[in-house]
């Protein structure tokens, strides 16, 4: 699987309203790109826009592969929202993506996925019994599980705990290790400690802040993390 | 325990209003019997009042069995297909705008006078709850396991089935409750209109030979029986589907 750029440029209207741009956003290929910018700047619409899901809003431009292949079926997307159905245990949340697509349920690596995620015990489990961080590991298998060059993260994170949301951080840095992470937050931390790039995202556009040497998942009280993260967010106390 | 002690209250607190309405306004037995008066009609007529219970409780079984199962199938293809929806939901809506009573001689008419008339009037009257429950139900999964569904690359139908469909379960659940309430009154209707057997028409035959007390014993055990059916219905829904769906998604 070799992990292919993102390029994405245009705009994206409902009705008459724009929701962003013109902008033009470039993830290099099987790195992590952090989408940085305030609530309401668009960030989450380009990313559904790149998934195929921009039911009602009209994007006029492009979105492209470094590869040149179409990228139908080459992505992954995980939300904020754990999305996981209630009434299926951890297992089965996992390789759902099999059964919608009429396969079998590919259950010794789903178990296996689990046990990376640290949820081995955990398999026979419903939502309900499993805490918010937990089930954010279970979608994060889930996302694992469905193999796919290109992973999309909408906030993924931003519901948990500081201790977990950490552990979140670590975790997914390493399992989504090789893919091209799209990773949209609202988060100067999360961003300072993820991004192989760092995009920066306001009502002007999208501009590229060069983050610190260190590879990602940096220290998050490491000074050079520690200060590029108070840069970023001088930069978007700054934006319009 | 103390649910089981909170109904025995409310239902001593019925009978002993019951009892002193009678003895108050002193009515006689011909218009309302005492509590007293039809429970010992109740037991001494046991065999009879069984008999003719048996056929209700099979007419109603029968008709909430076919109308759910038929509920389900439409409400699935209304869910499937926007052609259905189009040209069905709107008979379907029609269909509430006869009102159920005036089809009971039709139904008579060609299903005659045994049981089938009665299961067709039992399934008829909830065919409506249970379809448009679970069809709203199917028509609001949450949205986010629908984008879900499409970024992992799946089929429309089997979306349906492994997302929709289960999400919507508390929808037609909801449904079978109001049917399990509704689907007796149908029967009893339509043992009214014609029939030879069945508690509704052992409270017309008590009546018109002014055995109020069985009347009002039949009707009792009709309570009974549409009580226990709803309990039972509602213990299976709560086992089987709750905590599912929108309510519990987060």
């Amino acid at each position: 699987m070799t992990a292919p750029a993102l390029r994405v440029a245009g705009t994206a209207r409902i009705g008459g309203t724009t929701v962003f741009g013109p902008v033009v956003l470039e993830a290099p290929g099987g790195r992590w790109t952090c989408l940085l910018g305030p609530s309401g700047v668009g960030k989450s619409s380009l990313l559904r826009v790149i998934a195929g899901l921009g039911a009602g809003v009209a994007f006029a431009g492009e979105v492209a592969a470094g590869d040149g292949a179409p990228l139908d079926g080459r992505v992954a997307l995980m939300a904020q929202d754990d999305l996981l159905l209630p009434w299926l245990d951890a297992e089965a949340n996992v390789t759902l993506g099999a059964r919608l697509r009429g396969k079998a349920p590919p259950r010794a690596r789903a178990r296996h996925l689990l046990a990376q995620v640290g949820l081995a015990d955990h398999a026979g489990r419903r939502p309900h019994a499993l805490s918010g961080g937990q089930r954010q590991r279970v979608a994060l298998a889930r996302t694992l599980m469905e193999d796919r060059p290109v992973v999309l993260l909408d906030e993924p994170f931003s519901a948990l705990d500081a201790r977990s949301r950490a552990q979140m951080q670590d975790l997914s840095a390493g399992l989504l290790a090789g893919r091209t992470v799209l990773h949209v937050t609202h988060d100067a931390a999360e961003a300072a400690r993820l991004g192989d790039r760092v995009l920066l995202m306001t009502a002007a556009g999208i501009a590229p802040v060069d983050p610190p040497e260190a590879a990602p998942p940096r220290p998050f009280d490491a000074p050079e993390t520690l200060a590029f993260q108070g840069g970023l967010l001088r930069r978007l106390m700054e934006a319009r | 325990m103390s649910r089981a002690l909170r109904i025995a209250a409310v239902a001593a607190l019925g009978l002993l209003a019951w009892q002193a309405l009678v003895t108050l306004a002193g009515l006689p037995r011909f218009i309302l019997p005492g509590p007293g008066r039809v429970f010992s009609t109740l037991w001494t007529s046991r065999a009879l009042i069984a008999e003719h219970a048996l056929v209700t409780a099979t007419e109603v079984l029968a008709g909430l069995g076919l109308g759910a199962a038929l509920g389900f199938a439409s409400a699935i293809l209304f869910a499937a297909s926007p052609a259905a929806r189009t040209l069905l939901r709107p008979m379907l809506v029609f269909s509430q705008a006869v009102p159920v009573f005036a089809l009971a001689p039709i139904l008579t008419l060609w299903l005659g006078y045994g049981l089938w008339s009665k299961v067709a009037m039992a399934l008829l009257i909830i065919y409506f709850p249970v379809t448009s429950g679970f069809f709203d139900a199917l028509m609001r999964t949450p949205p986010g396991w629908l984008e879900l569904a499409r970024v992992m690359g799946a089929a429309p139908g089997r979306t349906l089935w492994r997302i929709r469909v289960p999400a919507a379960m508390p929808g037609f659940a909801s449904g079978l409750r109001l049917a399990a309430v509704y689907a007796p009154i149908g029967a009893i209707i339509g043992e009214w209109v014609g029939a030879s057997r069945g508690l509704g028409y052992l409270m017309l035959l008590a009546n018109g030979r002014a055995r109020i007390d069985l009347m009002f014993a039949a009707l009792v055990v009709l309570a009974l029986l549409t009580l226990l059916l709803h309990a039972g219905v509602d213990a299976a829904c709560r086992r089987l589907w709750d905590g599912r769906g929108p309510a519990s998604a987060r």
